[in-house]
């Protein structure tokens, strides 16, 4: 396993001890899958973090994702227009949880420069938003060290997050159900 | 084919139609009654000399002062023959602003009427499907009016304060 040191542990004889929880979390963040959704030119600086010079793949995130339903990080970077929001928005519901998202740059955080009538102010209108990296846009470094902020969140979540009242109650801020099967229980 | 040339040729066809012709930025630009247009446009495309046979672009443009002629629309016209370019106006007045539709002269008109519809709200009688074509659909106004903001009206972090208003 990785970074065993980050966890909690109880070294013994052959054998380690910890609880369930943050060796699930563990698991999990190292192995990322990010759905790009790139519009602009902060797609084209994530296609360099991705390329061999800043190299992703180091964080366990090699595996892009294409299809939101196998993904568990929606990394949003560019200029989000008002028409192209359902779009996003539907992707973010098709993914399933637990899902976290990434948005890249000032567009997508804000708006950015293009405060008009056709742009979307700020992807966190239509969806929630977990790490915001600033830029216009940003170099490769800042789009990793976003990442590693979502691996921080990852390694520290709690497996029950994602069934809790508040985690019902934040995505409906945004008019969105939340998809976990055993939901009701 | 100069612009001198076709001045000429154009004023000896339609010199009841033209109300005013000037040249801007190296091309001709032809003013017309909206109900001239659309058998100006026709002619000059179907006309074996002129043959003006490709239709490069249609706008807009919005003049909120001018009384009843608040609406200009613009069509630039090109003929590969004579390797000139000829621009064709024409003022509408807010009240009414609809011409006829030149899709059925030029296919490629379709997509280019309904963006100025989109933006500007220009009434294309006859066009075979008048919607918006860039702008959200739940869109309710025509953007590129004066009278509406450029900006986006939702935000409430820009404090005019902040940028000298």
């Amino acid at each position: 396993m990785g970074k065993i040191e980050d966890l909690e542990v109880i070294n013994g004889e052959g054998y380690q001890l910890t609880t369930l929880d943050k060796a699930v979390a563990l698991a999990r963040s190292n192995s990322v899958w990010p759905l790009p959704f790139a519009t602009s030119c902060c797609g084209i600086e994530f296609m360099a973090t991705m390329g061999s010079m800043y190299d992703l793949s180091r964080f366990g995130m090699e595996r892009m994702s294409f299809t939101p339903r196998q993904s568990d990080l929606l990394i949003v970077a560019g200029t989000i227009s008002k028409k192209l929001a359902p779009v996003l928005k539907k992707v973010y519901e098709q993914m399933a949880e637990p899902k976290w998202v990434l948005s890249v740059g000032a567009c997508a955080s804000s708006g950015g420069i293009f405060d008009t009538y056709s742009v979307l102010q700020g992807i966190d209108r239509i969806i929630p938003v977990d790490v915001y990296v600033p830029g216009c846009p940003p170099r490769p470094e800042q789009i990793i060290d976003g990442v590693m902020n979502i691996h921080k969140l990852v390694k520290h979540e709690p497996m029950r997050r994602r069934y809790s009242e508040e985690y019902r109650h934040l995505l409906g801020n945004y008019q969105i159900e939340v998809t976990n099967a055993d939901n009701d229980k | 084919m100069t612009n001198k040339e076709l001045q000429e040729a154009l004023e000896a066809k339609f010199s009841s139609q033209i109300i005013a012709s000037e040249e801007l930025h190296d091309a001709l630009i032809i003013e017309l009654a909206p109900n001239d247009v659309h058998g100006f446009i026709l002619a000059l495309k179907e006309d074996n000399a002129l043959s003006f046979g490709f239709l490069t672009l249609i706008g807009a443009v919005h003049y909120p002062d001018e009384l009843n002629r608040e609406f200009c629309v613009v069509y630039h016209l090109h003929s590969w023959k004579n390797a000139i370019r000829l621009r064709v106006k024409s003022y509408l007045p807010k009240s009414n602003p609809s011409i006829q539709t030149i899709t059925d002269i030029y296919e490629g008109a379709n997509w280019l009427e309904r963006e100025t519809f989109d933006f500007f709200g220009i009434q294309f009688e006859g066009h075979p499907n008048l919607t918006r074509i860039l702008n959200m659909d739940e869109m309710d106004y025509h953007p590129m009016r004066k009278e509406y903001h450029l900006e986006d009206q939702t935000r409430e972090d820009k404090d005019d304060r902040f940028f000298g208003r």
